[in-house]
């Protein structure tokens, strides 16, 4: 069979796996009691190892197989989680993710695993560091072996019992001369399926399966039939010699299990075991009641997972392909209500006034449609943040609030690794050790908080902790030092300017380089690769209290609303998301204070730039006008007012790109498609204040 | 190894010039284009050609060619080399022919005082025609317009 048409599905869906692995491992670890998470974490376990399996991965099988036996153990109660398992398992999920990164990039999935597997098998056996849960574990080990029954399927077939089912064990034999034993084998079970439920067999279904057994095989079975009808159905199938059925009662089910107990005390020497082992048996009634409720929490999490919105995985191709469709269709209504206004027919102006409300709301649905929860970034962070709190030594509590903040893919795809960047800065440098925070009168844990939220036309996301906070001192000394500014220049800057030239290449803190951060790289990177993306970064810090930076994003990148503006003959679009206001002013309002032209804005003197001049725009005589109309942009808390020759209105742009030829083009953003199926350039604000 | 392919032809200042076929996207009429500003000099601007903007050059004055005003034989032949597509001004397009590989040969240092590595080699055609065949790869080599940029500052 081919698999590379299922390996795109299977990629996609171990890294949901993995990923749920990942959380819901946290999350035990906040509350190692709670069996019910151990199910989940179990099942995601399961089917990543049948998928890999299938896919034939046999490394990413097999260790999934392995974390899986451990987890068997722990569901079952016969393990309890502790540091080590934690970290065990947690190393093993970064194998596994590696390969499956590895599968990504074209590779087999092989990897080096054998010293995790190693330790994961020495949890299964109990022979590491904790002493009582060995023994515990080589016992209940033992009694598996013993009678092919565990005490959860022995807890399953009591409750039937009570419940006023049958339990029955069935002995099957099949004829000597049998040529496909599997085949019939498979009918005996497909029959039991039917007729109720089958809790075990020995030898196990898969070995049956593979005709590892000799001429009979055992099954333990819940049925909702009789005696007498089991045998017919049983025997019913051909070439089957004989089944020997006894129906199972509370007592000769607790025989079963205590006289493998009885075995396997036999077998272990150990007093401390059998010891366990007598406890075992004799909580056994105990632990039938105690283990009850174990699948009841399991149902709601079905239930749950079934009531989730229904999703169908699309390629993002198609839908960028769509959003181009509908990029065109934009153009074309734009210049339908030119027409329409020209031609001034009113069932014209009606019906094309109708397509624009009808394409408003289109346009929302394919935005929405490329919208991504912040939460497929955000989740990977709280498993970083406890491994790098764990280097560092340090306390750390992540609080995330707004993962499901919606933005689009595009933006997504950009935002973690300035994220991480920064969540790295605020553990290293912001969160002191637990010892200088309980000098400083804190509480021994520091705290990050990790939030996004909608405001406006925009996404915002925080990361503040309540660390030392920026120490402005430092960061002027150091920032005189690295030549980032000159010491007259430091002496006139203003707190808020301050925090700002941590962002300036070339500068760090640290007083020593750390892996973590420290390199010297990292704000100035995180700042870049933001604006890139449209967006803006900004910091707050109080000393001693804490460090707040905040991200500023657009909700998406395709369509904007935008400014168009006249500059002569040439028309140029201005994004309305930098824009305060427009307006206009006499020429004697203009000053000149250093040769710099400015203006009184609103009690303030703003620069005036002239659009005409940054872009060469020669068919535009601006000392020809006796009033300048103006547009007032803003980058972060600086102001600008722009000369143009003339405004046109505001109007819904698709970006476009200017093509891989023109790239880096000074104060030009990129360009769309005007209604007259000109090509208008976007004018990039935030380069023009400088 | 001979092998016969399909080339567009295109006048330029009073020579004839050869494209190959499958590089060639769609050939147009002169449109509006928008200027961009702080390009070079050759870069004429962007068009919208059915949706997708490209840049145009004129391929005059990427050749160092006296520029001259559009007339009505003037064409943009959109061309698609590795991930870029651009929009080549050329003073007329108006032939597709077969031709040899064989009958290709290497440019000589100078012809039409282009510089010799924009050419792939000069096609003889019937008895007298020369056709120049362009090396699209270098003719938007960007790492040369990188250079000039930095010449001109």
């Amino acid at each position: 069979m081919d698999m590379n048409a299922y390996l795109s599905m299977f990629i996609d869906e171990s890294k949901d796996h993995l990923q749920a692995l990942n959380e819901n491992l946290l999350k035990l670890e906040g509350a190692p009691e709670d069996i019910g998470i151990v199910q989940v974490i179990f099942r995601s376990a399961h089917t990543l190892k049948g998928m890999s399996a299938t896919m034939g991965f046999e490394d990413l099988a097999s260790l999934t197989h392995e974390m899986e036996n451990v987890l068997d153990l722990v569901r079952n109660n016969k393990l309890k989680m502790d540091h080590f398992i934690f970290d065990t398992l947690f190393k093993g999920l970064d194998a596994l993710e590696s390969m499956v990164q590895d599968i990504i990039g074209g590779g087999t999935g092989k990897a080096e695993v054998t010293p995790i597997v190693a330790s994961l098998q020495a949890i299964v056996k109990g022979d590491y560091t904790n002493k009582a849960a060995a023994s515990e574990a080589a016992a209940f080990g033992s009694s598996i072996e013993g009678a092919g029954l565990d005490d959860f399927q022995s807890s399953i077939m009591l409750q039937s019992i009570d419940a006023g089912l049958s339990v029955y064990h069935v002995v099957v034999t099949v004829r000597e001369d049998c040529i496909l034993k599997a085949a019939r084998a498979y009918m005996v079970f497909d029959f039991l399926e039917r007729s109720g439920e089958i809790v075990t067999s020995a030898p196990s279904v898969q070995e049956i399966e593979q005709e590892k057994f000799d001429r009979s095989f055992t099954v333990f079975t819940i049925a909702g039939i009789s005696e007498e009808e089991l045998r017919q159905g049983i025997e019913s199938v051909s070439e089957i010699e004989a089944a020997v059925i006894t129906k199972l009662d509370r007592e000769s089910l607790l025989q079963l299990g205590g006289s493998a107990a009885q075995g396997a005390s036999v077998a272990s020497a150990s007093p401390l075991a059998a010891q366990a082992e007598v406890n075992a048996a004799q909580s056994q009634t105990a632990a039938a009641s105690a283990l009850a409720p174990a699948p009841v929490p399991a149902a709601p999490a079905q239930a749950a997972g079934g009531s989730v919105t229904r999703t169908i995985r699309v390629d993002i191709k198609r839908l960028d392909a769509l959003m181009n469709l509908f990029s065109e269709l934009l153009i074309d209504r734009v210049r339908l209500e030119q027409l329409a206004a020209e031609i001034r027919r009113n069932d014209l102006t009606e019906t094309v006034e109708h397509m624009t409300r009808v394409s408003g709301d289109l346009q929302n649905i394919v935005l929405k449609l490329r919208m991504v929860p912040i939460e497929s970034v955000f989740n990977r962070f709280p498993r970083m943040v406890r491994d790098l709190a764990k280097t560092l030594d340090k306390k750390v509590e992540l609080i995330i609030s707004g993962a499901d903040t919606e933005l689009d893919r595009t933006v997504i795809d950009e935002i973690g690794d300035p994220l991480v960047h920064l969540l790295r800065n605020s553990l290293d440098h912001g969160i002191e050790p637990s010892a200088s925070r309980v000098a400083a009168g804190k509480p021994e844990t520091g705290t990050v908080h990790l939030r996004a939220f909608h405001s406006g036309n925009h996404v915002f996301i925080e990361v503040e902790e309540d660390g030392s906070g920026i120490n402005r001192e430092k960061v002027k000394q150091i920032a005189i030092k690295n030549g980032v500014v000159t010491a007259d220049e430091a002496k006139r800057l203003t707190d808020s300017e301050i925090n700002m030239l941590i962002f300036e290449p070339g500068f760090s803190t640290a007083d020593k380089i750390s892996d973590i951060s420290g390199r010297g790289v990292g704000l100035d990177v995180v700042k870049s690769k933001i604006a890139s993306i449209g967006g803006n970064v900004s910091v707050e810090s109080k000393e001693g209290k804490g460090t707040k930076f905040s991200i500023q994003l657009p909700l998406t990148l395709s369509i904007i609303s935008a400014m168009l503006v006249k500059l002569g003959t040439e028309k140029y679009a201005i994004p309305l998301s930098s824009i305060v206001e427009t307006g206009i002013i006499p020429r004697e309002q203009i000053r000149k204070i250093h040769g710099n032209r400015m203006i009184d804005y609103r009690g303030s003197l703003i620069p005036l730039i002239s659009l005409s001049q940054v872009l060469e725009a020669n068919s535009f005589l601006e000392e020809e006008e006796q009033e300048t109309e103006i547009v007032v942009i803003r980058k972060g808390d600086k102001t600008g007012a722009l000369t143009v020759d003339e405004f046109i209105g505001q109007s819904e742009i698709v970006l476009k790109s200017l093509g891989a030829y023109l790239t880096n083009i000074e104060a030009i953003s990129g360009a769309t498609i005007l209604g007259d199926g000109q090509v208008a350039l976007i004018v990039d604000p935030n380069a023009l204040i400088k | 190894m001979a092998e016969e392919i399909k080339v567009i032809v295109f006048g330029l200042a009073h020579e004839e010039y050869g494209i190959e076929v499958d590089k060639v996207r769609t050939i147009e009429r002169m449109m509006p284009i928008t200027r961009v500003p702080k390009t070079l000099a050759f870069i004429k601007g962007v068009i919208n050609l059915r949706g997708v903007v490209l840049p145009v050059i004129d391929l005059r004055g990427r050749f160092g060619l006296p520029e001259s005003d559009a007339t009505d034989s003037s064409r943009i032949i959109i061309v698609a080399v590795n991930d870029l597509e651009v929009g080549f001004i050329v003073d007329s397009a108006n032939d597709v022919i077969d031709i040899n590989t064989d009958s290709i040969e290497l440019p000589p240092e100078v012809v039409g005082g282009i510089k010799a590595k924009y050419l792939r080699g000069v096609a003889k055609i019937g008895g007298s025609r020369l056709l120049i065949m362009l090396n699209l790869s270098e003719v938007l080599n960007k790492n040369e317009i990188i250079q000039l940029e930095e010449q001109e500052v």
